[in-house]
């Protein structure tokens, strides 16, 4: 069964107006500045903060396995990882929320009800409800459920995903979104393969196929200096995107910046393990690179 | 309309734009405005002692020859006879409490200064008042003897019982009006159309009409009216005076353009306030000495207030430009010497308790614009607009300028707001007509006097120039809480204070925990109404306003004193404090005490004594394992609202000496700090002597679903019942960049009125510029945050304040 692992009230940036964001767990890719690392696997995990512990062993105590140990200098660690049966006993007990448990099996009805409390908000902004992961289109069947139920309330709906996805898992939610945030991380497909573990010709083909189909939908690209922030990779995108039969609405940049950094921490995991070089960019590169974007006709942010 | 992208901060070279930041911008800015300007952001502050002077030698002479109001009116003109005037260069509006501007004079009558504290203020680090050793032995030789056992202070003081005393040093409440005037006076547009000779005119009907055969009260209103007769001619004496000085300087002066200013300035001040105004300038003149005469006589505290200034001046600034006598930037430069006015008027500085529940420059004078007229219509106009720009360009701690947000107002107006307010200094705050209008209304307003109304101090509303109402302290509910505990003990002395509501280790219901308190919250609401009733006999006997009932209606038709009920609404507001704690430790209690069972209560007292030391772990659990109220979570909100039902059950339509009623609002100015330095650890896992939750906000980082839930859970409380509550919340800049931001920060606001608020405000400045302030004052000189119902710098402010607000919740989107 499919997880949530976040829900955002107050979402500024995920659509238009102000939104709730819901995160569905689990993602085909493994892009290396994933800044929601914990949204990759479609597990349940523990993530755990070592700042905040206090060192109360209460986790150690109530785990039913016998897992976790507290070291003198790492905190708590797993000593039988395998063993875990991700039941969450720890984060429940954890008094500082050092420990976390992160996915939870939430019911359409339950999602509904927790988008309606902002109503208010979500009326007097035009926002609305966005789909998010992970890749939300790895549990279409939830997505679309999701959608549907999102749609009947009369919601505005944002799907925010890679289009790593069969064409016809797309076809199938086309009709229950209202608008695309497509993320085009590069046009290489060899460098795609090489930073997000996919290659890249399913996700501009959907691209394609959703344009031609007429749906609305914004493009979003992260914008890394080491990584795609190169003029020839703009240019191409530029390109593409103008050559498209129906225009993304807009196109947005979304600076880097290493958040992921501390969540892989958290997990237990490494952050972009090697070691490629990425950095935030300039003011100016990003103007530049709007500058270079819009002269192919393409409206953006 | 969204227009998105990266929009600049206003450009510094924008037309009339004084942004005084950035140094490249001066070019655009009036010369003269930024010489006054800065003129009074650096003059320092300074205590005056000459209306403590000549109050004195007139109480001396007279005291006993007049009944009280004649002895004040006489004691008033006394002032605007001998007070040293002071006309400034480049002044075009005239007039200063003190001899010169940020001169603060004292009120002996009220409350006098000892040597002592004189010295402390001219010493102390913060908000220094400086005098010289030359009038401090002047002070302590001609004025501190002669008040000795006269001031209010005293008659307040001597009268307590021993059981309010107790409470009182406790810190269960506080008592505004022990050393000063009620203050929280806001005009209404009555002294644009009619001049004090008008009003005399008035008076004068009223006494032909006195019946002496029939009316038992003829004689007192005799005395009344003859002492408003009196306070009119001081106000004109004054005037005159100043036309007069203006006229010699013009004399002197060889500047032909300062000349003629110099002369209009006397002929401004020959017409008002005798006269209704006839043009901007004039009007501007006849607030300003409106405001001096208010703020000289008595009501030397708190947030005198012009009110609805950009609806009472449109006609004004319409009618110059139709006629060809007025310039918008002329206009925009009158107002701006208006601004600059406010700001040469710091609080008279107050004395132990007071000081320390609201440690401030801040007169609290808040500035309202647009809203809605009488008759229920938009009334933005282009001061409105004009006045944004001032407010942002000039940034002064002085006044203060809230936007009132109406459904009937456009978004065009909001936005302008939210550009300001990303400004960050704190201000404007945000008020929505259409729920106080609904509030004054069910305190028994008529709907037109109601629609006039608005915020006069922080964030209490009144119908403005026609009520008296009265702030009288803060209750401080979580130290009820506390006593509740403690069976009625202060755990911070051992003294018992409160009342005996039994052990709670031995209740068995979380209703009957509540229940203890209940009784414990009605003991000291009973106490404190006691004494406010007996206060305001105090200041109708010994300290009538005759001259400011001149502008409240219906004093002079009554014959009555603004003290004496002369107003047509009558208000005395108790102002409670720390809902936001007091539902968390409730709920703490409730959820892990009494459901989940959790701890014991025992367990719970024993690490509230020790401030959970050794108990850390237990804390956490609470903080992060409990619904705290401002998450939109019903379990904690229902207590919330309990709570405040409650306390407006006790508070809200007792009567009042004054033919009104008490009434209650949620205000806490900077008291939410002292309240908490008398209260040990509390249940919500908040340690000992750490400041309580301010106004109606939810508790320091107990909101951690975003704002949005915030004021879901803010709506739930029925705002109506009171007279004001206070939500303060704290955005990073970074949201607010673009264009598109300030949009959501509109739907923002619209959506909480439409849930029914009151009142919010925000601070756009983040932690680490904070930290980098506490560490490096000399790079923050201006940087001003939002306090309470006001502003202030950051400098300014104690350490204990400052880390108080970096421990707001700061809404960060990522």
């Amino acid at each position: 069964m499919s997880l949530i692992f976040d829900i955002k009230r107050f979402a500024l940036n995920d659509g238009p107006g102000i939104r709730v964001t819901l995160f569905i767990k689990g993602c085909p890719l493994h892009c290396v500045w994933c800044h929601n690392p914990e949204g990759i696997s479609p597990l349940r995990q523990r993530m755990y903060k070592r700042t905040k512990c206090i060192g109360c062993q209460s986790c150690v105590d109530i785990c039913p396995n016998n897992v976790l140990q507290l070291t003198p200098d790492r905190g708590i660690v797993a000593i039988k990882p395998d063993e875990c049966a991700r039941c969450g006993l720890c984060a429940d007990e954890c008094p500082s929320l050092a420990m976390e448990m992160c996915g939870k099996h939430r019911s359409v009805e339950e999602l509904v009800g927790l988008v309606e409390k902002d109503r208010e908000i979500i009326d007097q902004s035009h926002g609305g409800v966005t789909l998010c992961g992970g890749e939300p289109l790895m549990h279409h069947d939830y997505a679309v459920e999701i959608l549907k139920a999102m749609g009947e309330q009369g919601l505005h709906r944002c799907l925010d995903t890679t289009l790593f996805a069969p064409t016809e898992v797309v076809d199938e939610v086309m009709p229950h979104v209202d608008l695309f945030l497509v993320d085009l991380k590069m046009m290489d497909s060899a460098n795609h393969q090489h930073f997000t573990g996919v290659p890249n010709e399913l996700i501009l083909k959907n691209i394609y196929h959703i344009s031609e189909a007429g749906a609305n939908f914004w493009i979003r690209i992260p914008f890394i200096i080491g990584v795609n922030a190169d003029d020839d990779n703009i240019e191409r995108s530029a390109k593409f995107l103008a050559s498209l039969p129906k225009k993304p609405l807009r196109v947005e940049l979304l600076p880097y910046h290493d958040v992921g950094k501390g969540k892989h921490e958290r997990l237990g995991t490494t952050y972009n393990p090697t070691a490629i070089s990425m950095s935030a960019p300039t003011d100016d590169q990003l103007t530049y690179a709007r500058l270079l974007i819009s002269s192919h006709g393409l409206t953006v942010v | 309309m969204a227009t998105d992208g990266n929009v600049a901060y206003r450009k510094p070279g924008t037309k009339m734009n004084f942004q005084l930041t950035h140094p490249e911008n001066e070019g655009g800015m009036n010369p003269r405005i930024k010489r006054l300007r800065q003129q009074s952001v650096d003059t320092p502050t300074t205590l005056t002692i000459e209306r403590a002077l000549i109050e004195t030698a007139f109480y001396k002479e007279n005291y006993g020859k007049y009944p009280n109001c004649v002895l004040r009116a006489l004691n008033f003109l006394e002032i605007c006879k001998k007070k040293t005037l002071y006309i400034g260069e480049d002044e075009l509006i005239v007039g200063e409490r003190g001899p010169k501007p940020k001169a603060v004079p004292t009120f002996p009558e009220l409350t006098c200064h000892s040597v002592e504290d004189l010295h402390v203020l001219n010493t102390r680090e913060l908000q220094p008042y400086y005098i010289s050793d030359e009038d401090i032995d002047t002070y302590a030789r001609e004025v501190i003897p002669y008040w000795e056992g006269r001031t209010q202070r005293e008659r307040i003081f001597n009268h307590v019982s021993e059981e309010w005393r107790e409470a009182y040093l406790a810190g269960v409440f506080t008592e505004f009006m022990e050393q000063r005037a009620a203050g929280h006076t806001a005009m209404d547009g009555k002294m644009y159309h009619e001049g004090l000779l008008d009003i005399k005119a008035r008076i004068a009907e009223e006494l032909k009409k006195l019946d002496f055969i029939n009316d038992p009260e003829a004689t007192d209103r005799q005395q009344e009216l003859t002492a408003m007769g009196i306070s009119c001619d001081a106000a004109i004496v004054f005037a005159e005076r100043h036309a007069e000085l203006a006229e010699k300087m013009a004399a002197e002066c060889n500047d032909p353009q300062r000349k003629a200013e110099l002369l209009k300035i006397a002929d401004v001040c020959r017409w008002v306030p005798a006269h209704a105004p006839r043009d901007m300038w004039e009007a501007i003149q006849m607030y300003w000495f409106v405001h001096l005469g208010t703020v000289t006589e008595l009501n030397g505290w708190d947030s005198m207030n012009p009110g609805h200034i950009d609806q009472h001046l449109y006609p004004f600034y319409k009618k110059g430009l139709e006629d060809g006598t007025l310039t918008p930037e002329k206009a925009k430069e009158l107002l701006c010497c208006l601004w600059i006015k406010f700001n040469n008027q710091p609080a008279p500085p107050k004395v132990g308790i007071t000081f320390k529940e609201s440690g401030t420059y801040n007169d609290f004078t808040n500035i309202n614009i647009g809203g809605i007229t009488p008759d229920g219509k938009d009334a933005t106009n282009d001061l409105s607009y004009m006045i944004l720009e001032i407010q942002e360009e000039l940034h002064e701690l002085q006044p203060g300028l809230s936007i009132h947000v109406s459904h009937v107002n456009p978004d065009k107006f909001v936005l302008a707001g939210a550009k300001v307010i990303r400004q960050g200094h704190g201000y404007p705050s945000v008020f929505n007509p259409d729920v106080y209008v609904q509030e004054l209304m069910r305190q028994g307003k008529t709907l037109r006097d109601a629609r006039e109304g608005g915020c006069s101090g922080c964030i209490e509303v009144g119908a403005f120039g026609k009520e008296a109402y009265l702030l009288t302290g803060y209750l401080n509910v979580p130290k009820i809480l506390e006593l509740t505990l403690n069976n009625g003990i202060d755990p911070e002395t051992g003294k018992k204070i409160g009342l005996e509501t039994g052990d709670p280790r031995n209740f068995k219901t979380y209703d009957e925990l509540y229940e203890a308190y209940h009784k414990q919250m009605l003991y000291f609401v009973d106490m404190k109404m006691r004494v406010n009733n007996y206060i305001e006999r105090m200041f109708s006997l010994y300290a009538p306003a005759t001259f400011l009932s001149l502008f409240i209606d219906d004093c002079v038709a009554k014959g009555k004193d603004y003290y004496s009920g002369g107003a047509r609404y009558n208000t005395t507001y108790i102002q409670c404090t720390g809902l936001g704690t007091m539902a968390d430790c409730l709920s703490t209690f409730k959820k892990h005490v009494f459901e989940d069972k959790r701890y014991t209560m025992d367990e719970v007292l024993k690490a509230l004594a020790t401030n959970f030391e050794g108990n850390e772990k237990m804390r956490q659990y609470i903080i992060n394992h409990t619904p705290f109220f401002g998450n939109d979570d019903d379990y904690a909100d229902s207590i919330a609202v309990k709570v405040y039902d409650d306390l407006v059950e006790a508070i809200d339509g007792k009567p009042n000496t004054r033919g009104g009623r008490t009434c209650l609002n949620m205000l806490s100015t900077t008291c939410h700090n002292y309240f908490g330095s008398v209260c040990g650890a509390s249940a919500n896992g908040r340690l000992a002597h750490f400041a309580i939750s301010d106004g109606t906000s939810p508790s320091h980082g107990a909101d951690t679903n975003g704002p949005t839930a915030v004021v879901k859970s803010m709506g739930k409380l029925d705002q109506t019942k009171s007279g004001g509550t206070l939500l303060n919340v704290r955005f990073i800049p970074s949201l607010l960049k673009r264009e598109a931001d300030l949009e959501k920060l509109v739907a923002l606001i619209r959506t909480y009125f439409t849930l029914g608020g009151h009142h919010i405000q925000f601070n756009i400045v983040d932690t680490a510029t904070l930290h980098d302030a506490q560490e490096c004052p000399e790079n923050y000189r201006d940087l001003l945050v939002r306090v309470a119902g006001y502003s202030d710098y950051f400098n300014d402010m104690t350490a204990q304040l400052q880390n108080e607000i970096i421990a707001r919740t700061e809404n960060d989107e990522f």
